[in-house]
């Protein structure tokens, strides 16, 4: 147990946390009206747009916390560096519950939008299955006697599932679906302007939420195995 | 090279020996594929419709249903160990556990996809389109699945953790696959899903000995 390192990110996480905290209440605060009642409403789908506001960021944190998960896994696997599993463990959940929301949301706009809440396209499938996988990187992390192992196993499945990161990035792009195509591309931005602050707001204040969620369930993890090494060392 | 092809020799050997196991994942297959036309009823026109994606699911079923013993019987009589602590190389004992894997389940259900098909009703103008894309879509599911028995070794629930990890992995060659069989029916070129298929039993070729390689060392600690 290297506790050196994890004494430093505990020292570090206690500076970041609060910061992180407030700015994302900030990002809440001014995100969330703006972006629900004083944003322009689309010229076509009226005031359902204002579900992108949640669901675009929903769908980008759903694709970032795997990419944390996947480098934090690698890391973990390469130079066994502790505290890299503790942030990918720590990232599933979140990342699960942020793919949840965007297949929701996605649902709720689709509804009224397209006329139906699901269709069987590239995007929606591919953000289905990664779903699947965060389900499937946390069950086998749980699954063995030692925990070492099911860390190891869930780390080499994160690095099997991340195959799946680039089709869910370029789907609509490669195949013509019914999603939209990203409104970020090299020609520019295709929505109207007006529409970013707000959309950029969600963004920052998903991104630290995530931050501040990450850091609390890491830090739980460090006191754990810190009062599970005590117990073993009062046992023995 | 050498050493790949006594394994493989030993693992076909064995399920040669131990028929019933093979036996059992065609006969799972089969007896799937006819519940079918029960359930759905047998109306020529649906049948016909959705039968590539009954031969695709089944297959995708009877393979996970084969892989839990794929490395669990060595495991158990401690043949495993022996194996990875030999001079082969991981991935050579991985790929050649693989490829027997593939010859005594992906290929007699492949050979048995026509004649279901038959059954379901589906055009005899389909049997080749549907062989030629479970002829390549099923060693790439031997080589997927590969990854999650070596993953899932040891663990506890072995039989519902399989599915969860292996599943989501499948879909790819499920869509391209039922996609390729449909696409030929209808009467229009399908080279480029085929080739969709190739490329994903490249890529799994390239990466899946790898992985499992890797578990199955994990899983032996």
């Amino acid at each position: 147990m290297h506790l050196p390192i994890q004494h430093v990110f505990l020292k570090l996480a206690a500076i970041i946390q609060p910061w992180a905290a407030g700015l994302c209440i900030l990002c809440f605060l001014f995100g969330l009206p703006i972006a629900l009642l004083f944003s322009p409403p689309d010229y076509q789908q009226g005031d359902t747009v204002r579900i992108m506001y949640i669901h675009v960021p929903a769908a980008w944190m759903g694709l970032f916390c795997y990419g944390v998960m996947a480098a934090g896994s690698a890391s973990y696997l390469i130079w066994r560096h502790p505290v890299a599993n503790m942030v990918a463990k720590a990232s599933a959940p979140i990342g699960a519950m942020f793919t949840a929301l965007c297949l929701l949301t996605g649902m709720l706009w689709g509804e009224p939008m397209w006329g139906t809440p699901w269709v069987w396209d590239a995007r929606l499938t591919s953000m289905l299955v990664l779903f699947f996988l965060y389900l499937g990187y946390m069950a086998l992390g749980d699954a063995f006697d030692s925990p070492e192992q099911g860390d190891k196993a869930a780390a080499i499945l994160a690095l099997v599932g991340s195959v799946n990161l680039p089709i869910i990035k370029f789907s609509v792009d490669w195949w013509n679906s019914l999603h939209q195509p990203s409104i970020f591309s090299m020609a520019g931005v295709s929505v109207d302007t007006a529409m970013l602050p707000p959309l950029f707001l969600m963004v920052g204040a998903f991104q630290l939420y995530y931050v501040v969620v990450v850091l609390m369930r890491v830090r739980a993890q460090v006191l754990t195995a810190k009062i599970r090494a005590a117990r073993l060392m009062r046992a023995a | 090279m050498n050493t790949f092809f006594i394994l493989v020799g030993r693992d076909l050997r064995l399920s040669v020996r131990h028929r019933a196991d093979t036996v059992m994942v065609a006969g799972f297959f089969a007896i799937t594929v006819i519940l079918f036309p029960f359930g759905i009823g047998p109306e020529p026109g649906v049948l016909e419709r959705v039968g590539a994606g009954i031969l695709w699911v089944t297959a995708l079923l009877a393979s996970l249903l084969s892989l839990d013993h794929l490395f669990s019987d060595d495991e158990q009589d401690g043949a495993l160990d022996l194996l990875l602590t030999s001079p082969a190389a991981p991935t050579v004992v991985v790929a050649a556990k693989i490829i027997a894997h593939w010859l005594t389940t992906g290929l007699p259900l492949t050979l048995l996809a026509p004649v279901l098909g038959i059954t379901l009703q589906m055009p005899s103008s389909s049997a080749a389109p549907m062989m030629t894309a479970l002829l390549i879509g099923t060693p790439t599911l031997s080589l997927i699945g590969a990854v999650g028995a070596a993953l899932t070794l040891g663990a506890r629930r072995r039989g519902i953790l399989m599915p969860l990890v292996v599943l989501p992995l499948y879909i790819p060659i499920l869509i391209f696959g039922v996609g390729a069989i449909d696409t030929t029916g209808m009467g229009f070129d399908a080279g480029g899903l085929f080739a969709v298929l190739g490329g994903f039993l490249l890529i799994a070729a390239a990466l899946c000995p790898w992985a499992a390689a890797a578990a199955l060392k994990i899983a032996s600690e």
